[in-house]
């Protein structure tokens, strides 16, 4: 995991073409003038603060990070930030940042996006962005419903979900953003829940410091349409059994005393849930972040029961180091101006056979 | 072309200038004013290179020229079948021309499809050479002839030249290490050879350019290089070809300048690339591929030193997503698609006109509707330019007249898309994106200064004195909004598709705001600075024949035809769709009669007759192809005397 000065940003190579800010910032400089009209007890409030909180922390010029959304409760997120921003329309915040953010490498650029948003009508927006590694951070708030058309279903739903599109339960089978993502070819895949703001700070602080795109799903609670969504996750009893943090380098361990862990089913290769005892203590699965392949990632996110959230992994589970799209788009323009020399406008529309008309 | 509309009467068809017979009883040379060939064979054949290097040819002996690519939508449709049939027509004359010529002196027709799908263009009297190696019984069959059409009469009068071209290129290639398949292949060399012959066109450029393209095949170099000469020579040879023909260049026809040979698609390319200069503005273009829009992704992408960035999105939404995202940034952002492409767009163009970002839309359309004719030619797309979006967001919509006019038209749409700082409407078309006409290179510091100013500071004092940063406070003469761009100290600001409060660009659901801003976008529109529309009419005429986009070609032909027969006939055609030129309405005004002929059923008709309560008279065609000069000027009579 990057090691991250609260100073600057001397050591994130992912922000090296941002340029700094002059002088220190606090959480005030990140608020805008614009008064928040989420409802009260949203869990994007919670969001909103972490990441004000943790900007000052990146110490770059405000006026080179721009925050882009869709359309969604989580959407209204840019307005609240005073940076530049831009609330587009729904689900094309990834192409609108891709472009930004690949014409523009001094910028530090931010998607906040929903599950409707990100998962439905921009899906293949997200997925293209994820496999093309474009320099972008993709918040995806995950509260499992649409709060702003006021209570239908979302992709992230579990099967049978009660709404007013589905008074007889939903049929279809929930994404799992985090699978979805590993599958997408992401080279930054996350899960952090929007009450735990330390975590929530020390997940941001990652995405932050990884070139390419970084996806961090947050699960926030929508008080009004889906209220105590995740509240396996953030009771203290049930998430004991529920929460399996992931730390790079440290086995896989949770429950009450770290009782239970996660071993790869010798049988099947999959992985499993297991209480450790001291004979099986050696197999505990070390997370490794960093893996070149995908498959322990994913077979990690599927332990997670959709229904009942139990076994739900939070913190990084994929962080490798991938080529960056917009690096590489601008390592093709330097490479034409090498190789062909910077364009010459008469001689390019002079091309080709010409003959001359004399008078 | 570049004709003035008022220069000198077209000639009719295959006018004989001179004629030099050689004493000595050899070839004779005829001199033509003007000839039209239709190379027709399988989409395999390889027609459409023939005709392109048959154009360069001509294009570089200094010929005016028109072309007309006409190819199906499949890549390999089932050989010798009539929808597999694709041509390549080319008209060129000692003198200015406008169109691709309507009917061809010279048909080649490489197989049966081609002769039974193309003969019907061609009028008795025409040369007609074809391939009869390949009119074998089956092939004939399989395109409905029971009898041989070279033998039953049916060609009667045609002057007609059955060449074995298969046989004579396998015979030519025999030193060659070929397998029969692939010496077969040079047969459209072959046929391209002995057309240079029959009109004297020079053959240094394709001998080139055969090398070049087979650089590392240096015996299919070769061996098309000689079918190439082989052509050449059996014309040369033969006593069924007793004679070539001479079509002086052009000289006279065109302004002093250097000339090469353009397409559409290409001259848009360059357009837009000379717009990033002189706009000062790295070009960002966002695209998803489209028939006939690919050409210009593919274009750009191979300048990339030009400090061009491309980018091939996933669909037709992120292309114009990636692109606004740019114009954000501060690039000079476009996107190009077909009509298709820009029902998808239609989401984000509404929301650039929120955003008031500068945005190039650039459509070059096609058959409709749904996928319809992806490689014919169409104008059907003006009122979805015009009003396909949800709520009142008025676009400016400009159009090209000819393939060369597209370097020029992209340059217009720059101006206005940057200087008011609006999604812009660039409407071209199959025909003008794949045709070709000779261009007069500008000259760089021809080009117009498009230099814009981003924001830099405050732009507004409240009332407490305080300096702010207002991102909707307009300019008070184009009432375009500042341009700030991300990276500017001072200047954060969140943009949105909500609607802004007048001057701040908070969110503002107030009645009254939205009112007004709904009004001062569609204002801005309106007062879009554009030239008057010229009217070409040096008899006093009474009627008037309006046109836009690509038929400016096959009206202006027309008209020189009716005036040439002593017809008077005013002519006049729009660049800027909209807004209109301010001189439109008493230009329409003037005459008795007002005729609008269309590729759609009557869409600027429409408009027209909306806004000026002019009683205007439409003349549509909607089969794919551009108009001919002939069938117009008929058309235009009628609308005359009727």
């Amino acid at each position: 995991m990057a090691e991250t000065s609260t100073e600057g940003t001397g050591t994130i190579e992912a922000l090296s073409l941002v340029p700094k800010a002059e002088a220190r910032q606090s959480m005030k400089d990140f608020k805008s003038d614009q008064e928040v009209r989420w409802c009260p007890g949203c869990g994007d409030y919670a969001i909103l603060a972490a990441v004000q909180g943790f900007m000052p922390e990146l110490g770059l010029a405000k006026e080179n990070i721009v925050f882009v959304s869709g359309i969604g409760c989580s959407s209204r997120f840019p307005y609240y930030m005073n940076t530049y921003g831009m609330h587009s329309i729904h689900g094309r915040a990834p192409a609108i940042a891709t472009g930004l953010a690949s014409s523009r490498r001094d910028l530090s650029v931010w998607v906040v996006t929903g599950d409707g948003d990100a998962l439905s009508i921009g899906g293949n927006h997200l997925i293209h962005a994820l496999r093309r590694n474009v320099n972008l951070k993709i918040l995806l708030f995950n509260n499992r419903i649409y709060g702003l058309t006021k209570g239908q279903y979302s992709p992230t739903s579990e099967v049978g979900k009660i709404t007013k599109s589905t008074p007889m339960g939903s049929l279809d089978a929930p994404f799992n953003p985090v699978s979805l993502a590993i599958g997408a070819e992401a080279s930054f895949v996350a899960r952090t829940v929007d009450s735990d703001r330390k975590h929530l700070t020390e997940v941001l602080r990652q995405a932050a410091a990884h070139p390419g795109t970084a996806l961090v799903e947050i699960y926030q609670n929508c008080n009004i349409f889906n209220d105590g969504a995740f509240e396996a996750l953030k009771d203290k009893q049930q998430a004991e059994e529920a929460v399996i943090r992931l730390e790079h380098g440290q086995p896989i361990r949770f429950g009450a005393d770290a009782s239970k862990g996660v071993v790869r089913d010798q049988a099947t290769g999959d992985l499993k849930v297991v209480t450790v005892t001291p004979e099986n203590e050696a197999q505990v699965l070390v997370h490794d972040a960093h893996a070149t392949s995908p498959t322990t990632a994913f077979a990690l996110s599927r332990l997670a029961d959709p229904d009942t959230l139990h076994h739900t992994p939070i913190g990084v589970l994929r962080s490798v180091a991938r080529p960056v799209y917009d690096d590489q788009m601008s390592d093709q323009l330097d490479g034409a101006i090498e190789q062909n020399g910077k364009g010459d406008l008469a001689a390019l529309l002079a091309g080709g056979d010409t003959w001359t008309v004399v008078g | 072309m570049t004709s003035q509309v008022s220069s000198p009467a077209e000639p009719a068809d295959e006018a004989v200038v001179g004629e030099q017979r050689n004493p000595a009883g050899a070839k004779g040379v005829r001199r033509l004013d003007r000839v039209i060939i239709r190379f027709a064979g399988d989409s395999g054949d390889g027609m459409q290179l023939t005709g392109d290097r048959f154009t360069s040819e001509t294009a570089s002996f200094g010929n005016d020229l028109s072309t007309l690519p006409n190819f199906p939508a499949e890549i390999r449709a089932p050989a010798g079948t009539l929808p597999g049939v694709s041509s390549f027509q080319l008209h060129f004359a000692d003198h200015d021309i406008l169109t691709p010529g309507d009917a061809p002196n010279v048909l080649v027709a490489m197989n049966p499809a081609a002769l039974k799908a193309n003969i019907g263009d061609v009028p008795r009297g025409a040369e007609v050479i074809v391939n009869t190696d390949e009119f074998t019984k089956r092939a004939m069959q399989k395109v409905g002839y029971s009898a041989s059409p070279l033998e039953d009469g049916s060609l009667d009068g045609y002057h007609l030249h059955p060449v074995p071209l298969t046989t004579l290129t396998v015979e030519a290639l025999k030193e060659f290490a070929l397998s029969r398949k692939e010496a077969e292949r040079s047969k459209n060399m072959f046929a391209l050879g002995l057309l240079s012959w029959m009109y004297h066109r020079p053959t240094e450029g394709t001998e080139k350019f055969l090398k070049s393209k087979f650089a590392k095949k240096p015996d299919i170099a070769a061996a098309n290089i000689a079918a190439f000469r082989a052509g050449w020579n059996f014309g040369e040879t033969t006593e069924d070809f007793a004679v070539s023909y001479e079509v002086a260049p052009a000289a006279t026809a065109f302004p002093v300048g250097t000339y090469r040979n353009i397409s559409g698609n290409l001259a848009l390319s360059y357009g837009l690339i000379a717009a990033s200069r002189q706009a000062d503005l790295p070009l960002f273009l966002g695209s998803y591929p489209i028939t006939p829009a690919s050409d210009i992704l593919h274009e750009l992408s191979r300048h990339k030193n030009f400090g061009v960035r491309t980018f091939q999105a996933e669909d037709e939404i992120a292309g114009i997503g990636a692109a606004l995202g740019a114009a954000f940034g501060g690039s000079l952002a476009v996107t190009t698609t077909s009509g298709p492409g820009v029902a998808l767009k239609s989401e984000t163009i509404g929301l650039a006109v929120s955003l008031e970002l500068p945005l190039l839309v650039i459509d070059i359309q096609r058959g409709g509707p749904s996928t319809g004719l992806p490689t014919k030619t169409e104008q059907a797309d003006l009122l979805q330019a015009m009003y396909g979006r949800n709520g009142e967001a008025p676009v400016p919509v400009v159009s090209p007249q000819t393939p060369a006019d597209c370097f020029d038209a992209a340059l217009e749409a720059t101006r206005i898309a940057l200087t008011y700082r609006t999604p812009v409407m660039l409407l071209s078309d199959g025909y003008l994106a794949n045709g070709s006409e000779p261009w007069r290179i500008p000259e760089p510091d021809e080009l117009p200064d498009l230099r814009v100013r981003f924001a830099q500071g405050p732009n507004h004092t409240l009332d407490d004195g305080t300096e702010v940063f207002w991102p909707y406070k307009r300019d008070p003469q184009t009432l375009a909004r500042p341009w700030a761009i991300p990276g500017t100290p001072g200047l954060e600001h969140r943009i949105g598709g909500i609607e802004k409060q007048d001057g701040t660009g908070n969110i503002s659901y107030d009645p009254a705001n939205h009112d007004f801003m709904v009004r001062t976008r569609q204002a801005k529109i309106d007062g879009i600075d554009v030239p008057d529309v010229e009217v070409d009419d040096p008899h006093g005429a009474k009627t008037l024949v309006l046109g836009w986009g690509s038929t400016y070609g096959p009206i202006t032909a027309a008209v020189r035809r009716l005036r040439r027969a002593g017809e008077p006939i005013a002519q006049a055609h729009l660049r800027h769709l909209n807004p209109f030129p301010r001189n439109l309405g008493s230009v329409l005004r003037r005459y008795d009669k007002v005729v609008i002929p269309e590729m759609n059923l009557g869409q600027l008709a429409t408009l027209v007759r909306a806004k000026y309560l002019v009683d205007a008279h439409s003349y549509n065609q909607v089969n794919g192809m551009p108009f001919k000069a002939e069938q117009l000027a008929t058309a235009l009579k009628e609308a005359i005397d009727g």
